[in-house]
């Protein structure tokens, strides 16, 4: 018979070990990554509990939170942020843990660090305790985020309990524009679906416009699949995900290369697979996206208006009223032109080569305007010295950035990079939540890095398609 | 029986059947977790201090009229929320801080997945009822906020000192909570050569030589 599964459907069959109580599933986690934030307390649960780590070798930790970017030596200025870096180093090695250190050329963000060791491969689940697990699902792997109980339950059996998801496929026919970026597509789909949209299902990204995407592209929009409330977002692996997958470090090798190749092509969705739910969109008439608001879901293209809220359905106008009161917005007005303090490119959404590369493009030869602060964090170490090999550091900074080193930065503040009162940020990271930047009226405008760029340059929120146009 | 005795501050343990107490209202949708607990306070490496933090920014906009400071709602077990509750990242100090602070339960219209999952690896039940439902059961408690309330599990009926609600619980939640095998690590030890076996038939994890 003809099999009509999806990816997501044959992944999870292999990894499954068997059926819980009321229809869980405990599924095998092939690749189990780890950080600072959330795993000491599982530590100290597993080691209550008596349990050693089932899986150490397929278990790796970076440090990615926590690193302030201007110095990184130790130890640490912020003696808690030390605290949970030692705490880590300690678990590790006790636990015969690989950890990505500061300094050996492999630490960055966990999202960016292990993709490009060839860590996440398609066909794998994947798991970590960061909501942003998503991310690894565009090589064709089940990825997704954990709370730390559910870490210590990986740590102990390298399994965890799961309920399996629906699986709604969002089609994009078309091509993106030129100065339209992964970043504004994925921005699209959460203004369109909703930050609920995807509760209870794997998002499934395909069509032509996906297919013509890179893998740090694809990346971008997994990354964000669960800003659209999916834990899961996938993408079918094909010619592109293998020619990125050859010769990283921990990919596969030689004869075995092939081997993993052939068994990789069938992992795709079967074309005729049967999906829960289906979307269709046109990238095409995708446009730059900018949120206005305090949820991913509250974005707009660069030439719309903030919305009024009788444009609004009735279940979305009290987030709204809340959103132009903290954002001190009104309804009509538009984004293009929103003054900006502060511009942030990073993240494990958009800190990766690629990423750099645009936005360099956009800053050369240019000037940060006054009274704007910008700076780039790349998202690991290995981009940061690719970054510096190609000179884009020296860019950056002759147009009056600040080059960081690598981590999580002012995604979420969670090291010394913060918002301070009520500035406005134009981000290249996540989630634009209430405080989220570090200061609890700090407002945030998520936007791809060539936008971000060139609101530093413009002083304003403005259309990055016309700096294109201006460099042809 | 085994329940758990809220007034007692000790952490849900072993089958939950029923939780009582009064309950409390926080309206809103999408009130994600770096609301309920800012980033700042995930600089811990254990979740002891986390139960006086919850909502901390909310509460110092809101100047003591924030649900969490509010005397009525001091010692409430059962906390009442609207859609997608707990969206965002998937820190579990967030419904931590929570049941540190005193819920045991959480009614809603709907949670984000990663946080449901939280709350079950807690024992913190998450059930939910209709909008239409959940705004009669807000009123309600809001009239009188010193009614206690007793969410059976069981017939899954939350019941107050006048009116009843048929609460909906999804079957996977509701047999591990009622069986207590929520709390899952020794469960899934337990299928040690099957976790074995899935190892040895992966193909990744075997040189890709059997696909």
């Amino acid at each position: 018979m003809l099999s009509r599964k999806t990816l997501y459907d044959k992944v999870w069959d292999l990894h499954t070990v068997g059926n819980l109580p009321g229809g869980s599933t405990q599924l095998f986690i092939g690749l189990h990554l780890i950080h600072e934030v959330t795993s000491p307390q599982a530590f100290s649960a597993l080691e209550e509990k008596d349990f050693k780590v089932n899986s150490p070798e397929r278990t790796v930790a970076t440090v990615d939170h926590i690193v302030p970017t201007k110095s990184q030596e130790r130890p640490f200025k912020d003696s808690l942020a030390e605290e949970m870096l030692k705490t880590l180093e300690k678990n590790c090695k006790k636990h015969g843990i690989k950890l990505f250190q500061i300094g050996s050329g492999n630490q960055g963000i966990v999202h960016v660090i292990a993709p490009e060791a060839g860590l996440t491969q398609p066909g794998m689940t994947v798991a970590c305790g960061d909501s942003h697990t998503s991310t690894h699902g565009a090589f064709g792997a089940i990825a997704f985020g954990i709370g730390t109980s559910q870490v210590r339950d990986v740590l102990a059996s390298q399994t965890v309990a799961m309920k399996k998801l629906k699986v709604k496929r969002l089609w994009f026919k078309g091509e993106l524009n030129k100065g339209v970026f992964a970043k504004d597509l994925i921005l699209h789909v959460i203004k369109i679906l909703g930050v609920k949209g995807g509760v209870g299902f794997a998002y499934e990204f395909a069509g032509p416009a996906i297919q013509k995407l890179s893998m740090e592209e694809r990346m971008t929009i997994c990354n964000m699949a669960i800003e659209g409330g999916a834990r899961c977002g996938y993408i079918n692996p094909d010619e592109t995900t293998f020619s990125y997958l050859k010769h990283r470090p921990y990919s596969p090798q030689g004869k075995e290369w092939e081997l993993a190749k052939t068994w990789w092509e069938g992992l795709s969705s079967d074309k005729d697979a049967e999906f829960d739910s289906e979307v269709i969109f046109d990238a095409s008439q995708i446009e730059p996206t900018v949120t206005w608001g305090i949820t991913p879901g509250q974005a707009i293209g660069i030439s719309e208006k903030i919305p009024n809220p009788q444009e609004l359905i009735d279940s979305d106008v009290d987030i709204a009223e809340q959103a132009y009161k903290y954002m001190r917005f009104n309804p009509g007005e538009p984004i293009n032109g929103v003054p900006i303090d502060v511009c942030f490119i990073g993240s494990c959404t958009n800190g990766r080569l690629s990423d750099l590369r645009i936005a360099a493009q956009i800053v050369k030869d240019q000037k940060v305007a006054q009274g704007v602060k910008a700076f780039v964090v790349p998202g690991s170490e290995k981009v940061s010295i690719e970054a510096e090999k190609e000179g884009l550091d020296n860019i950056f900074r002759s147009a009056g950035f600040e080059w960081r080193k690598p981590g999580c930065s002012m995604c979420l503040a969670m090291n010394p990079d913060k918002l301070e009162g009520d500035q406005i940020c134009a981000s290249s990271s996540n989630r634009n939540f209430k405080g989220r930047q570090g200061s609890s009226n700090g407002r945030t405008l998520l936007m791809s890095p060539a936008m971000v760029a060139a609101a530093a340059i413009n002083g304003h929120v403005s259309d990055v398609r016309k700096n294109f146009n201006k460099s042809e | 029986m085994s329940q758990t005795n809220f007034n007692e501050q000790s952490f849900p343990k072993g089958p939950i059947t029923t939780v009582q107490g009064r309950c409390m209202c926080l309206k809103g949708d999408d009130i994600d977790t770096d609301r309920i607990i800012p980033a700042r306070f995930l600089k811990c490496v254990s979740f002891d201090f986390l139960g006086d933090k919850v909502f901390i920014d909310d509460r110092f906009e809101g100047k003591g009229n924030h649900p969490f400071d509010q005397d009525i709602n001091k010692g409430a077990s059962i906390l009442l929320v609207n859609k997608n509750f707990g969206c965002g990242s998937s820190r579990e100090h967030a419904p931590q801080a929570l049941m540190r602070w005193g819920i045991r339960a959480i009614i809603g219209e709907s949670f984000a997945e990663i946080f449901y999952g939280n709350c079950l690896s807690l024992g913190v039940t998450c059930a939910t009822l209709p909008a239409k439902e959940i705004n009669s059961l807000m009123n309600a408690t809001k009239s009188n906020p010193s009614q206690k309330f007793n969410l059976s599990l069981l017939t899954k009926i939350l019941k107050g000192k006048e009116n009843t609600w048929n609460i909906n619980i999804e079957k996977a939640t509701y047999e591990m909570l009622v069986s207590g095998r929520w709390d899952i690590a020794n469960t899934l030890l337990s299928e040690g050569s099957k976790i074995k076996s899935i190892k040895q038939k992966l193909p990744y994890l075997n040189n890709f030589k059997n696909i």
